[in-house]
Order: structure tokens, then sequence, then C-alpha cells
């Protein structure tokens, strides 16, 4: 057997003279939980719809659990478990019967349906609606029964498509945490969002798609690394003159100190240069407020990527 | 290239689903009531009016399916009108129901084809006309016999049935074409909106509208091409077929659907009944016509539906 879960090789989706999907590559590990990020159109449905043999792949290959979705649909439908963007449920039946209605779609006799819905409900926390109907369900609870469908199918691979979108804050942690347990379960997750913060948190690695292609890929630090010219950046609040800039700057491994508002300064590094930071704001005579050691944020290198790939493009006309 | 395991897989499923929420949803209780209403109506009228006038005829009991009494039409009219408008209702909004309440991708995520939701709600569709049209046969017959008093004979009910199974196939020709319209357009309201357009055209204006477009394009010398042109053009609508079915079934003294010639006419005793398997020949080419578009009608939506893109 082996050990990727998905493998997706120059995937490409073309409608017609358009692009969607352009030769995008990549693979996902046993357990691990892969981003797909990028802004609304950039192609991250139609590579999850290729993934499920929902859509046609117009050239390429993929392989979910070692099988072919163009091939063997049914056996990728089998083990692996969708949650659709805004996903939707019939209005009129209950949480308990909408979940039966997909168990015997999956072949499950009546008593194991029972066994692994209430299962399932109880783990997404729904076990007190089970029998209320849908109608009636907040988009939250919407995309929980959602995630309990997959945990009822035993999926090795969940693929959800914008998990958060459209959920309060409080309802979208509580869904990440549900994502994170399908994790510790052994369930490898395949997650699209251009939400970036919720998906910084419990991404393992991720892939940023532009225009259809894959532009970056790997963990959030790499990624910082490539797009932000990599180092720390530690931000120094402090109340002091311009001295203190000056001793900020000769410090060893500091590259470059800006004011990132007034008496705030931003400096970017080599290494964590706090405590040698610190010192000199106290020698310098500041009073210091504030000293933090900034991690990429998934968010500063999308905004700095997309930045960066508009000046190229303009550099270039 | 071939496609893993059956395209059925999970066909039942589907089925008993769609059968479930048709025969429970509101719709259908609104359909049945109107149906069953006009329909008694219609047999009262008839039972009276039966009573009244023909007393000698030899088929009495199909008088029962065919005589109208004003104002009320008869109760074949009535199922040539109300069978199409409970297929569209079970049908108008088949797929893009699905793909509104956005359950559509969730579902066909699950290990099963296409195929199996479609062939499912189609025979869904079905199987509830099905049943309300044999309960609605019963009824009149049970109602007929309690009325007139009259058992019915057996090539009386032979015809009967075979009219109740024409009926079932005519509304199978709508529902084919509702379930395609929910496959075309996303909005249901516009599906239902095209295809009782459709229906009305059909019914109402074609059937006077064929003669008027033979007329302005064949020369006035030529009057048997004149008469079987508008004839067959009148036949590309459903209920032409259906009315002509009907018409050979149930009175069976018709010896032909279109113009009669001279020599046909010899030997022939005039107003004697045909036997029902000569009746079912005349009418043969009208019956499998109504299938054949059910099948038709069926495979384009079916078509349609396995290359559209399933994101809402």
């Amino acid at each position: 057997m082996d050990d990727t879960v998905i493998e997706a090789k120059g995937l490409s989706k073309r409608y017609g003279d358009a692009t969607a999907v352009d030769r995008v590559s990549f693979s996902i590990a046993p357990g691990e939980i892969f981003g797909l990020l990028g802004p609304n159109g950039a192609g991250k449905t139609t590579t999850i719809l290729m993934l499920l043999g929902l859509t046609e792949i117009s050239s390429g290959e993929a392989r979910v659990l070692g099988h072919d979705p163009v091939r063997e649909p049914l056996a990728v439908k089998r083990r692996v478990g969708y949650l659709p963007d805004m996903v939707g449920f019939y209005d009129y039946l209950t949480a308990a019967d909408n979940l039966h209605y997909t168990g015997r779609l999956m072949g499950f006799s009546s008593a194991e349906r029972k066994r692994r819905i209430a299962d399932a409900l109880a783990r997404v926390g729904l076990s007190e609606v089970a029998e209320k109907r849908v109608a009636k369900f907040s988009r939250g609870m919407r995309q929980r029964l959602g995630l309990a469908e997959i945990i009822m199918k035993d999926a090795r691979v969940a693929i959800l498509d914008e998990p958060t979108n459209g959920l309060d804050p409080q309802a979208s942690v509580e869904l990440l945490a549900l994502i994170r347990s399908l994790k510790a379960a052994g369930v490898s997750v395949l997650l699209s969002s251009h939400l970036l913060d919720r998906v910084q948190s419990v991404c393992d690695r991720v892939a940023l798609f532009n225009g259809g292609k894959i532009a970056l890929m790997g963990t959030v630090a790499e990624l910082g690394r490539q797009v932000l010219g990599g180092g720390y950046a530690v931000e120094v609040e402090a109340d002091a003159g311009e001295g203190v800039r000056v001793r900020l700057g000769a410090i060893p491994g500091v590259r470059g100190v800006s004011e990132a508002a007034p008496g705030r300064l931003r400096m970017l590094c080599d290494r964590d240069v706090r405590p040698e930071a610190a010192a000199a704001v106290v020698s310098a005579g500041g009073r210091l407020k504030n000293l933090a050691l900034d991690e990429p944020s998934l968010e500063t290198i999308y905004t700095r990527y997309f930045q960066n790939v508009q000046e190229e493009a303009r550099d270039a006309a | 290239m071939r496609r893993e395991g059956s395209a059925f897989q999970g066909l039942g499923v589907v089925l008993i689903k769609e059968l479930t929420d048709h025969l429970t949803s509101a719709r259908m209780r609104v359909l049945e009531w109107l149906v069953v209403l006009t329909a008694l109506a219609a047999v009262y009228g008839a039972i009276t009016q039966v009573r009244d006038v023909t007393a000698e005829d030899p088929f009495l009991f199909l008088r029962l399916f065919t005589t109208a009494r004003d104002p009320l039409p008869s109760f074949v009219s009535f199922l040539g009108f109300l069978a199409p408008l409970m297929a569209i209702g079970l049908g108008f909004d088949a797929i893009n129901g699905e793909h509104n309440r956005r359950t559509l991708s969730r579902i066909l995520s699950q290990p099963i084809y296409r195929d199996a939701l479609l062939f499912g709600k189609f025979l869904a569709g079905l199987a509830v006309l099905a049943i309300s049209l044999v309960a609605l046969w019963l009824l009149v017959i049970g109602l007929g016999l309690i009325m007139l008093g009259v058992p019915p004979g057996g090539d009386e009910m032979a015809r009967a049935l075979v009219f109740l199974l024409v009926t079932i196939a005519y509304a199978g020709v709508w529902l084919a074409l509702a379930i395609m319209a929910s496959i075309v357009f996303r909005s249901a309201a516009t599906a239902a909106l095209v295809t009782l357009g459709l229906w009305l055209f059909l019914t109402i204006i074609w059937p006077s509208l064929a003669p008027a477009l033979v007329q302005a394009l064949v020369s006035p010398d030529n009057q048997v091409l004149q008469i079987t042109a508008a004839q067959d053009l009148a036949r590309l609508s459903p209920s032409t077929l259906f009315g002509e079915t009907v018409l050979a079934i149930l009175h069976p003294t018709t010896r032909t659907l279109g113009p009669v010639y001279l020599d046909q006419l010899q030997g022939a005793l005039m107003g004697a009944p045909l036997s029902l398997r000569e009746s079912l020949m005349v009418a043969w080419p009208q019956i499998v016509g109504m299938i054949a578009a059910s099948i038709l009608l069926f495979v384009a939506g079916y078509v349609v539906f396995q290359r559209q893109e399933v994101r809402a």
C-alpha cells in the first residue's frame, strides 16, 4: 500500500478555452491536514471535484487511496467523505433521517446505521437535536452535521470545501476543533479556504492557488521564508528618541529597522533578537512597553505574495 | 473505458426515498384531491347521462369513461388534462431542487452513480402516478358498478385496463419532460413555467395550429395529402396520441384513426365493434409513439445531466 493518501499529477481542467485548473501537482500523507488556499475562483473547488470523480479531468492524473477517480469513482467515494461548500440537507427530514438516507446509499444495514449515526452525532455534539428537522438548524449545525456524515462513513480521507465559510467565530472555532479531532483519529484532511487565519491554525501544509496554478506549497513557516524573504520580525514598542532606532539597527543580525507606527519599531532580523533589543532600548534610556516576535501569518504571506505578483506583472508591462 | 460497479447501485434507496417524499408531500395531497374530486364529478355526470340515453349500448361500461354531460367534460378528457398536470407537478423540481438545496454534490459524493439518482427519481414519479391512477381507476369502476348496476363484460374490463396503462404511459411522457426541464433550468419556477407552457401549447394550440400550417404549405388541390399531413403534424403532440389511442380503445367501433378509403370499407360491417386485439392494432403506433417519446425525453435529460457540473 502506497503511503500517500491523495496524489495529483499535472491535474488540469479546461472549459473550452478557459483553464480553471492548470497542471496542479501535490500529494497528501496519511494523517495530514492539507489546505488549499486562494481567492474565490482560483480552482480550489474544481480540483476537489476532480479528485472525487464528480467532474472530468481534462489532463493529468489523480490517485485517491490508490484508486483512479475517473475509472473507479465508487471505490473512491466509498472511502472519502466530502463536505461541500455551504452543504445542504433535506430540510423536511430530521438530522438522523438525513444521515439514514446517505447511510443507506453507503450500503449500511439498519442496525449498523443506527449505531454509526448515534456515534457520529455524539462526536459532533448534535445528539440532542437528532430528531429535529434540519430546517431549524443554524449554518454551524449544518456544517457539523456534514462532518457527522463523514464520521459515520468512517472515511479515511475527509475533503472539506470552505468548511468555515459563513460561520460565526464561535462556530468556526468548534468546527476547527472537530477537524483536528478527525486528524487525531487518523483521517487525512484536505480543506479549502479563503479564510486564512482559521486555516493556519489547523493545517500542516498548505498550497496557495492563484489563477488555477499552485503558486506556493509547504508549511506556513516555509512559505513565510519564501515570500517574506525569511528571517524574523521583532516588534518593539517603546517611548524613546531617535537613538533607540540606531542602537537597534546596530544589533548583530538585524537587517533593517522601520517605524511601523509612531512609537512602534519593526526589526527584520536573521534570528530572534528580543533579549538584545530589550537591552538596547533600556540602555538608550527608553521605556519598553511591548516586545513581540512576529510569527509570519498566512495573511501576511498571502497579501505579500499577491502584491509581489502584481508588481511583477506591472514591471513586465 | 469501463466504469467500475453497477450504474444502478443505490437505485432502490433513491427510489424509496423519493417515493416517501412524494407520498408525504403537501403538493401530492393537493394533486390527489384535485384529481379525485374532478374525476368523481365527471363520472357522476356520465352516469346520469348514460342512464338517460344509451340503454342498448353493448359497451355500456366503457361509456362511463367517455360520456360527457354539459357542462362537465368526460372522465377521459379530465384525465387528459390532469395526468400531465400531476406529472409536471411531480417532476419539475426533481434535479434543480437538489441543486438549490445544495444536496446534489453531497448525495453524488456517496458511492453511487448519477444514473441511480435520475432513474430513481423518474421511477418514483412514475410509481406515484401509477398508484394514483390505479386508485382513481378502481374508484371509477367501483362507482360505476354501484350506480349503473350493470356488471362489465370481460372485453370491457380488458379495454379499461389497457386504457389505464395507456394513461400511465401518457403521464410518463410529461414526467420525462418535466424532469428534463428540471435538469436544464436551474430555477424550479422556470422549469415549471416552461413545462406548463409546452403542455398548454401542445394540448390546446397545436391541434388547431397543425391544420392551419398545412393549409399554408400544401396546395389545396391535394386533399388527401392535406388531411394526412395535418394529422401527422398534429401527432407530434402527445395529447393527440393519447386522444387517438383512447378513441380506438374505448370506442370498439373505431376502425381507423386516419382517413378512410372506400376500398377499406369493402366487406366491412358498419358499426360492428372490433375485437380488443384489432383495436390495439389500430392504436399501436400511437401507443408506441408515447412510450418512445418518454424514453427519448428521458434520454435527452440523462445525457444533459451526465455532462452537467455538480457545483452550485
